[in-house]
């Protein structure tokens, strides 16, 4: 028995170990050496000294991300994109949600069906539709130009609205979903009790159907943010030079400045900033949700 | 003036007729019970009540009102929900208090006025607790406070003991009779169960199929049944299809097989060889050992089985003709107790014969 | 019966039309005879004649398929080996952190991924090429079959196993004949899913892939970044009509196989 259980164990265990565990300390490594011009291109953490193995950590990446103009932005940039995005995905979905599950049940899973498929098509044609939306002679600005309400177009591509459209647009399937499950475990009777003690059904719906799908939403929440603020393709092709971001500061770190060492640092902030969100969103997916099916 | 005046109503989902036409008025102060089994249209007319559902026909009318299009929340109705819909993120405190903090009252009145329905539901210790830490009483009491508060004309109550055990269903069934009488807000239940409506009614409206059968005080409901399906929802009775012999004076007689029915004549005429149904409560029946003279609302026979339910025995008895009459009688002390196989026989008042319509 | 409120059907038409507006106009253009992107210059295939006489875009397509197939199969196997691992054993030490890892690669960003992969290949001195872009994809393909598989596996009947067992199977029949079966839609999505975001994939591609090992995204990022041309509009419908006909097949074949379920 141990060893059948050792034997369907070993393969994920040393899959994983070998390609997210080794990884990631290899990153941890690396961000905390120096560059140098040489194959690899950075120093080794640790050298061969006088009396053995002498550690030779550099913080220098660190204190330069938080000390370089450059990376505090992106950094901002990063926190601020992502976390617009993420309450427009949430004003939308929520809407778009409650719209659903107040539908009859016999559509609400074409409904549902609607709303995934586009995250089954390609990412990257979605983020391109949109490039050619709203760029100075697209689409967006030909229509409101033909219809006589703009005379010159609207500067709307490589701009921080240009990203946080992109992501809305990307991840909006991602909020819906949550919302939903959390709305639709909800018993009409509590909004009606609500309606019949006085409340509009507009006071109802913020005063009892929104606290009750806290959790759906928080989760919502988190499925748009954590994503979005390691975006590299839509602020690479929706945004412009000011509306950096950290995953395209590591890229270019990597890619043109070939600086293995402070890519790697990148990498270890951004991490960093999303294991809280994680764990949070891993609770909320594991834990039951309280409040709901009551 | 009526109260509630409910003139015409219908609701139709689809092809389906869920209310049919329907006219019912409720009374200042009273306690009015809507009967009748599941789908027969009640929860549905409570909820047009309610405004949670718009009739498709006719109208309703509060206070001489037209409230038909109004919306639930400016309605002065309120309703305990069969489910008590507690709000499940608020503490028992602001569920109750959620209907004062919508018409927007001053908080240190919300708050006297929390605390009084509280002490009169005698859920005051509970104030900052969560509904799921409360037991099914004690959401109950919740549900009522929260709808009563409010001092609406006129309370909707769904199935409000459906979810209590038998001992706190009694006990809150007399509980609220006392509520409906100190607070003089009339009530409107809904229920299933004729036990349960005989013991909250001042009236009871019996429905089925979107219409209503008879709406009259519990004691007529039972004793004067209108047809066959009021007759039986209330309790076990003989039926006797019966064909009219003649009508004498205030007396028709009938004949069902070799019996002789008696009954009085009630305005309405029945012509020889019509037909009649007739009900017979159980406990009408008078069961004797000794043989009785044969005659118009006797019969004897031979008894084929015995139900003792500790206060009272129903035993079913067999007529020559094959037809079986039940009868029940309270258990006396000293009494012998009859036995299967043998002969009784059977009378009864020719006022216990009730005839009935039979749709 | 309800009938949804003016605002819903708003949410719902607005909703819709958001995201499928972008989308459409997209294949609406890939038939443009005009260059112009934006000037309907009539009805044409012209794009299309042009982007299958390009050998790059065909030769990085079929790249793209040798490791979207390869790594969701390896995604399959892995996910639902890990999915086993943490439904079935109980607790065992390390429980956690093989789920922690193995799910990672689901929140981390794509750069760090990419980054973090390319980093284990050069130490490892591996030349890169078509399979550690497949190697870096099944990592992640792994870890959304996993999260599905694992919620058919917790929602089985433990006694359906038990049952076989009792009727005489051995634990690896009975994991075969009753546990497969069940888990096959489950098995499908998965696979599917990781056949998606692999052939979907642009940013750890980029960085893991080598000479002659060019994926089709990849190679539209390429063009992308360039501007808008006819030409990506109609590689991009190409690519909508084969992945929705995949999806709709799949989600079809799993409709039939639970209404055979049923019966």
């Amino acid at each position: 028995m141990i060893y059948r259980s050792l034997a369907l164990i070993a393969l994920p265990a040393l899959w994983t170990l070998l390609f997210v565990a080794i990884p990631a300390a290899l990153i941890l490594k690396i961000s905390f050496a120096e560059p140098q011009l040489a194959q690899p291109p950075y120093t080794p953490l640790f050298e061969a000294g006088e009396y053995g193995l002498v550690l030779k950590a550099h913080l220098a990446n660190y204190t330069l991300i938080f000390s370089d103009p450059l990376y505090i932005r992106a950094l901002g940039n990063s926190l601020l994109y992502a976390g617009i995005a993420t309450l427009c995905c949430l004003a939308l979905g929520l809407a778009i949600a409650r719209a659903v599950s107040c539908a009859a049940p016999r559509w609400q899973p074409l409904l549902l069906t609607l709303i995934i498929l586009p995250f089954w098509t390609s990412f990257l044609i979605r983020v391109y539709a949109w490039i050619a939306l709203l760029k100075p002679e697209g689409l967006i600005n030909a229509a409101l130009m033909g219809l006589g309400l703009i005379d010159e177009p609207l500067v709307m591509i490589n701009t921080g609205f240009g990203v946080v459209i992109g992501m809305t647009y990307t991840y909006l399937p991602f909020a819906i979903l949550p919302i939903y499950a959390s709305l639709i475990g909800q018993s009409p009777r509590l909004t009606e009790a609500a309606v019949d003690l006085g409340a509009s059904p507009i006071a109802a719906f913020w005063l009892v159907t929104v606290p009750l799908a806290r959790s759906g939403i928080l989760a919502a929440g988190l499925m748009v943010f954590i994503p979005t603020v390691g975006e590299f393709v839509i602020p690479d092709l929706l945004g412009g030079s000011a509306t950096i971001m950290l995953g395209q500061a590591l890229w270019s770190e990597f890619f043109s400045n070939r600086d293995w060492t402070m890519a790697s640092a990148l990498a270890v902030i951004l991490t960093i900033l999303l294991l809280a969100p994680a764990l949070i969103l891993q609770r909320l997916e594991l834990g039951s949700r309280p409040g709901m099916k009551k | 003036m009526p109260l509630l005046n409910i003139q015409g109503v219908s609701k139709y989902y689809g092809d389906e007729t869920a209310v049919d036409n329907l006219d019912l008025e409720v009374e200042e102060g009273e306690s009015l019970v809507l009967l009748g089994p599941s789908g027969c249209g009640k929860s549905t007319l409570l909820r047009m009540i309610a405004g949670l559902e718009m009739p498709d026909e006719g109208k309703i009318l509060l206070d001489n009102q037209d409230i038909t299009r109004l919306p639930p929340h400016k309605r002065p109705i309120n309703m305990m929900f069969q489910s008590y819909a507690l709000f499940p993120h608020l503490s028992v405190r602001d569920n109750i208090a959620f209907g004062l903090r919508r018409e927007g009252m001053a908080s240190a009145e919300i708050a006297r006025r929390v605390d009084e329905a509280m002490a009169m539901l005698e859920i005051g210790n509970y104030g900052n607790r969560k509904p799921h830490q409360l037991s099914g009483g004690q959401q109950q009491r919740v549900a009522l406070a929260r709808a009563l508060v409010k001092r609406p004309r006129l309370l909707l109550l769904d199935e409000p003991l459906g979810a209590l055990d038998k001992r706190l269903r009694q006990q809150t069934q007399a509980e609220l009779r006392k509520l409906n009488r100190q607070t003089g807000i009339a009530f409107v239940f809904v229920t299933h169960d004729n036990d349960e409506a005989m013991a909250l009614a001042d009236r009871i409206a019996v429905m089925q199929a979107g219409r209503l059968r008879q709406v009259d005080h519990p004691r007529r409901i039972y004793d004067r049944p209108v047809d066959r399906f009021v007759a039986t929802l209330m309790a076990d009775a003989n039926l006797f299809e019966s064909i009219v012999v003649e009508e004498a004076e205030d007396m028709v007689h009938a004949r069902c097989g070799e019996l002789e029915l008696q009954f009085r004549a009630d305005g309405i005429p029945r012509p020889a060889d019509s037909y009649q149904l007739l009900g017979l409560r159980l406990e009408q029946i008078e069961v004797s050992r000794d043989p009785l003279p044969k005659g118009p609302n006797t019969a004897s026979g031979t008894v084929i089985d015995i139900d003792y339910i500790g206060d009272m025995t129903t035993i079913e008895v067999r007529l020559s003709d094959n037809q079986i009459v039940k009868a029940s009688q309270l258990n006396a002390l000293h009494e012998p107790l009859i036995e299967l196989d043998e002969t009784v026989w059977l009378t009864w008042e020719a006022d216990a014969l009730v005839p009935l319509a039979d749709a | 019966m309800k009938r949804l409120g003016s605002i819903h059907i708003t949410a719902l038409t607005f909703g819709l039309a958001f995201l499928y507006l972008p989308i459409l106009l997209v294949v609406i253009f890939s038939f443009n005879a005009s260059k112009l992107v934006t000037v309907w210059g009539g009805f044409s295939l012209h794009w299309y004649g042009v982007l299958f006489s390009n050998s790059a875009y065909l030769e990085a397509a079929l790249n793209s398929l040798k490791i979207a197939t390869t790594a969701a199969t390896i995604a399959t196997l892995l996910g639902t080996l890990g999915a086993l691992v943490l439904t079935r054993l109980g607790r065992f030490p390390g429980r956690q952190a093989i789920g922690g890892f193995m799910l990672a690669p689901m929140v981390l960003p794509e750069v760090i991924l990419g980054v973090s992969t390319l980093m284990l290949f050069v130490s490892l001195g591996i030349e890169r090429g078509l399979l550690t872009v497949a190697l870096a994809h099944a990592t992640f393909g792994a870890a959304f079959v996993l999260v599905i598989v694992q919620s058919k596996l917790v929602s089985l009947d433990p006694n359906l196993e038990a049952a076989a067992r009792d009727l005489g199977a051995g634990p690896v029949q009975a994991f075969l004949l009753v546990t497969v079966p069940s888990l096959a839609p489950a098995l499908v999505a998965g696979w599917l899913l990781a056949f998606t975001l692999s052939l979907d994939d642009v940013v750890v591609a980029s960085f893991v892939n080598g000479p002659g090992a060019t994926t089709l995204p990849v190679r539209v990022y390429s063009a992308v970044r360039l501007g808008v041309s006819p030409e990506i509009n109609a590689i991009s419908t190409i690519l909508l009509v084969v992945v929705s006909a995949v999806v709709i097949m799949a989600s079809l074949l799993q409709k039939q196989a639970l209404m055979r379920d049923q019966r």
